[in-house]
């Protein structure tokens, strides 16, 4: 789990070939930032944050071996580019699911910038945790297909 | 002349910060609920269901519907016969927001200088709009705003002559810019008329109005129709994902303004449309 704060730390460390605080080759991140746990919660409430934002980040984060990002929300063509040629996937799950997707999350432990109280980079276990592939390996982009089939405004706005 | 203590408005703030985080209000569900009736894309209707059920478990255990529990915006409706006794008033929100925010589990999502970017681990500082009205009591109206709808708000000053139609325009532009980023389906908050300040204010507002309620004016009332229907047009749907529930509902205030000018904004608010009131 990383967002913005984190991901900006991270870019300026791969730009000077300086390894990263965690190693997330063959990883998967989770845009998101947690609540904190309520007395018996394993984490707070969490869900995807949008993915856009990480966009400036993502082909570089694939370049370096994240194999796939969870977000919500549509991405930038750069991203779809960027999975096809590192062979990656940019995931959706429900933004604002977040008591439902928290009971997904079975362990959580900080692993790095600490400092960024919600923005640090936590290392997660899961179980079920439901997503849909939006943008795959292969140039697909389930917004753009799931939009087109409902769009009835024409150019016009009446 | 009444006497307020700030201990009280601390406290009862601290209490709005966390209801309006963990109960989802009202009308938003029953917009829900009529929404899920209507949407005809399947994978809409189940996001909508899932979000039923998320806002269901969400306060039977006292927890956010969202982890985005929002920069907290505080409208205070002060009467002008009150007194407020114990300290600053303004200290006592910003108490009430670290009470809150600290006791009810909810994120810290705030930092204290935009370009710095450190966390003031506290939500602290609140935005607080003050009105001074007729009477003895403080109407609070806590409306803890979520980063992703926020980020995709827009103004723009449009030609006087561009009137309805224009304003239409700007609106899909920009629901249709935001697409399933604002985490729909959304409510829109728009405003029409005032000046650069004022017209953000009431698009804000505009936000705060109970679902399925419109405008007294007939005109807005028809303007907020058309852009609703327009809205559920676009094919965006629950979460951007495709469908007919873009929005929830539309609401459109209005305010005087200059001979050279037609300001429109534009506030979305997603489907956590957090926001809690109380009287003192």
């Amino acid at each position: 789990m990383a967002r913005d704060a984190a991901h900006k730390r991270m870019i300026e460390l791969l730009g000077n070939n300086e390894p990263l605080p965690v190693d997330l080759r063959q990883e998967i991140i989770f845009y998101a930032g947690p609540c904190p746990p309520k007395p018996g919660q394993v984490i707070g409430s969490t869900a995807p944050t949008t993915a856009y934002r990480m966009d400036p980040y993502a082909p570089a984060m694939y370049e370096y071996g994240v194999k796939g990002t969870i977000g919500k929300g549509p991405r930038r063509d750069s991203i779809k580019e960027a999975c096809r040629e590192y062979g990656a996937i940019s995931f959706a799950a429900v933004g604002g699911l977040s008591a439902i997707l928290s009971k997904c999350i079975t362990a959580v432990e900080i692993v790095a910038y600490e400092d960024l109280g919600p923005e640090a980079i936590r290392k997660l276990e899961v179980r079920d945790f439901p997503v849909l592939v939006a943008y795959d390996s292969y140039g697909n982009d389930l917004y753009e297909q799931e939009i087109a089939k409902y769009r009835t405004l024409g150019d016009g706005v009446t | 002349m009444r006497e307020i203590h700030t201990d009280e408005i601390r406290d009862t703030v601290a209490r709005l910060c966390m209801e309006a985080c963990y109960y989802l209000p009202e009308d938003i569900l029953a917009g829900f609920k009529k929404a899920e009736a209507k949407e005809v894309s399947p994978l809409g209707k189940t996001i909508i269901n899932q979000l039923i059920e998320n806002a269901e478990l969400a306060a039977a255990e006292h927890v956010p519907y969202c982890h985005d529990t929002g920069m907290t915006v505080v409208y205070a409706e002060i009467g002008q016969d009150v007194h407020i006794v114990g300290g600053s008033f303004s200290d006592s929100i910003n108490a009430g927001v670290r009470k809150g925010y600290q006791e009810g589990f909810l994120r810290m999502s705030v930092v204290g200088d935009p370009l710095l970017r450190v966390n003031t681990n506290d939500n602290t500082p609140a935005v607080i709009h003050t009105d001074i009205v007729d009477g003895d009591r403080i109407k609070f109206t806590l409306l803890p705003k979520g980063g992703g709808s926020e980020n995709m708000s827009a103004m723009k000053f449009l030609l006087p002559g561009e009137g309805t139609e224009g304003v239409k325009k700007f609106v899909i532009e920009t629901i249709e810019a935001a697409g399933g980023k604002a985490c729909p389906p959304v409510v829109v908050g728009v405003g029409i008329g005032g000046t650069f300040d004022k017209v953000t204010a009431i698009a804000k507002e505009a936000v705060l109005r109970e679902v399925g309620v419109h405008h007294h004016e007939p005109h807005i009332a028809e303007l907020e129709r058309d852009l609703l229907e327009a809205i559920n047009r676009t094919g965006i749907g629950p979460q951007g994902l495709g469908g007919v529930s873009t929005a929830l509902w539309a609401a459109v205030e209005t305010y005087a303004c200059h001979i050279t000018a037609l300001p429109v904004a534009v506030n979305i608010q997603c489907h956590a449309a957090r926001k809690k009131s109380a009287v003192l």
